[in-house]
């Protein structure tokens, strides 16, 4: 509480987040069903997920918004499940513009000072240095119904830190933008993070933005956690096939599991991770991993193309009917004209299986 | 101002005789008396007439009671309405919509009927003095109660509006998380949003009490719309003279509350 006195530089000891089997019903519907997940001091996590995941629920009950029906949350090692959210001492970017509209831009950013009895001189000089931060000094005077998308989200980013909180939660802050100025400032954000080393959650549904900006990322589905790994892992070795699937695009392609090898493709590949107990399984493969060539006796046909910029994601349809993106370079997708007949191909390497999904 | 078409001038001429030509017919029956040409004297008499500043003083404070105990009542409940039962919103429409329909005349019968209780039944109990006290001819709170009923259609729409401009949720928890406990995230982040619904709220319940007559009259008081028409009974043009001087202080009364909401909303958004 004593956030008046020290500066933005020493943050020596970020604080640790800990859900521990945290489950919150509303009514009949689970919206987290026993959710535990640590994040390390000054670490940028993002919590990924399609909408109804329960990962906006996680953020709300770490900010005080929302209780759990069991299960606690630890902060720095602390129960702060019964803490209500004015003492909880975490900053909050919302997904909707949630400026105070009737306060201009410093005020905003000054409100949490005020709520703590800081004196004018400096609530206001303190409110100039954090809209500085995120480079908007000129625009102080301003009202939020004057400032920009972007701008009012950077507000209410210096808003949220004014008060040098122990966690940064930001809740879809950049869904609201438009695509370029989601770009700049969602960088803005991860310097910003990282100059502070505050400990960050950062919710969002968009995989590109999650694996771009985390250091690690929290895959949710249906209120549990799925898989928690960095960027490059969970694209690469994703521990599940729902993981696999949200993250990145993948094919599915039917194959014959035999022992620790699956036959697919009229290959015999090396089976990675869990080997399931059907024998009828799905290979699954990424776009860039799927080998195409242009051949007029293969039964694979090209169905669509899409022009990528350095790459053609070409959608190949196999003789059975399965449907196979491909990523090739933009010089050989010209060749790739429409029902144009191919042969698909996968390189030696170990791949992911999954039971095969009963349509 | 945007330039107005003809047939816009024509309408807004229209009206402007509907409204104007009583008024102007109020003024000239007041001013110009048979055999004396024009005086003043209706207005100068106004002033020495027994009983008019204190129905005035009486019902500006009954209305300024009656705004005070509306707004305290219904804000709280229409946010809370918001924030935490949604579901419950239709119903309290409902009841809030309920002085409309039930005639004026019924409701001050159901009053003066539950206040007979009171030497009826309650003579022996300390509750009889509680029944004395609001009916103090001084301050009838009894008049502040019914008028907060009357009021609750008009005030509850108009709240009702401005909460629907206004994100309620996010503003509360932004506030929160800024470290301002419940009753200052609703004084500092909600209330100043809600300004224009404030200020509607008092105008709609100021006038409302400045003309009501029928429930004062019938539970024995003397605010200021039922002294115009004991006045009246006596001599027709002062009555009208004070008619139109009561028009007229309405307008200065919401005038003022307008511009003095106004000007720190002008202020407010100024760069």
């Amino acid at each position: 509480m004593t956030a008046t006195t020290t500066q933005t530089a020493d943050r020596a000891t970020a604080a640790t987040v800990e859900f521990r089997s945290l489950r919150r019903e509303f009514g009949a519907t689970v919206a987290l069903d026993g959710l535990d997940l640590a994040v390390r001091p000054g670490e940028f996590l993002a919590l990924l997920g399609p909408s109804g995941c329960g990962k906006t629920t996680a953020l709300r009950m770490l900010a005080g918004f929302e209780h759990p029906t069991s299960g606690e949350v630890l902060v720095d090692g602390e129960d702060v499940t019964r803490v209500p959210a004015h003492r909880r001492d975490a900053g909050m970017v919302f997904q909707s513009y949630s400026l105070f509209p009737h306060l201009s831009a410093l005020d905003n950013v000054a409100f949490g000072l005020r709520m703590r009895k800081v004196r004018t001189a400096e609530r206001r000089s303190r409110a100039a240095e954090l809209l500085e931060l995120v480079g908007l000094a000129d625009k102080g005077e301003r009202y939020p119904h004057e400032l920009s998308g972007g701008q009012q989200q950077r507000v209410a980013l210096a808003r949220a830190l004014a008060l040098r909180p122990r966690v940064l939660l930001l809740d879809e802050p950049l869904s609201a933008l438009d695509a370029k100025v989601r770009l700049t400032l969602r960088e803005e954000i991860r310097r910003l993070q990282r100059e502070l080393g505050i400990t960050t959650l950062f919710v969002t549904h968009d995989q590109e933005e999650a694996l771009s900006i985390a250091d690690r990322v929290a895959v949710m589905r249906a209120g549990r956690l799925e898989q928690c790994a960095a960027p490059a892992e969970l694209y690469g070795r994703p521990a599940t096939a729902f993981v696999a699937e949200f993250v990145g695009t993948m094919s599915r392609i039917p194959g014959r599991l035999d022992g620790g090898t699956v036959e697919v493709l009229g290959q015999r590949l090396p089976v990675d991770g869990d080997v399931p107990a059907a024998r009828d399984v799905d290979v699954l493969v990424r776009p860039e991993a799927v080998l195409v060539r242009a051949d007029e006796d293969g039964t694979a046909r090209v169905a669509a193309t899409s022009f990528l910029g350095a790459a053609v994601r070409v959608m190949v349809r196999l003789g059975d009917g399965t449907e196979v993106k491909a990523d090739v370079p933009a010089h050989e997708g010209a060749a790739l004209g429409l029902g144009a007949g191919v042969r698909v191909s996968l390189p030696e390497r170990a791949v992911l299986v999954a039971e095969r999904r009963g349509e | 101002m945007a330039r107005l078409k003809p047939w816009r001038w024509a309408v807004f001429g229209l009206a402007a005789l509907y409204f104007l030509v009583p008024l102007a017919a109020s003024v000239v029956f007041t001013v110009d008396v048979p055999g004396q040409g024009l005086t003043a004297d209706a207005y100068t008499e106004i002033l020495s007439t027994d009983g008019f500043g204190s129905s005035l003083l009486l019902s500006l404070e009954l209305a300024a009671a009656t705004i005070a105990v509306v707004l305290l009542l219904l804000v709280p409940a229409t946010v809370a309405l918001r924030l935490g039962a949604p579901r419950l919103r239709p119903v309290v429409e409902v009841v809030c919509s309920l002085p409309l329909v039930v005639p004026p005349i019924a409701f001050v019968a159901g009053i003066s009927t539950v206040l007979k209780w009171g030497p009826d039944h309650l003579s022996h109990t300390p509750l009889f003095q509680t029944f004395v006290a609001i009916q103090n001819p001084d301050f009838p709170f009894v008049l502040v109660l019914a008028y907060v009923v009357m009021a609750l259609p008009f005030v509850y729409r108009a709240l009702d509006a401005g909460l629907r401009a206004v994100d309620v949720r996010t503003l509360v928890e932004a506030a929160r998380s800024c470290g301002a406990s419940w009753p200052q995230a609703l004084v500092r982040a909600v209330l100043p949003n809600l300004r224009g619904a404030l200020l509607n709220s008092a105008f709609l319940t100021l006038a409302l009490v400045l003309g009501e007559f029928t429930v004062s009259h019938l539970l024995g008081f003397t605010p200021f719309a039922v002294w115009i028409v004991n006045v009246g009974g006596e001599q027709a043009q002062l009555s009208v003279a004070v008619s139109v001087l009561s028009l007229l202080l309405t307008w200065l009364l919401l005038l003022a509350l307008a511009s003095a909401g106004g000007r720190s909303r002008t202020t407010a958004s100024r760069g």
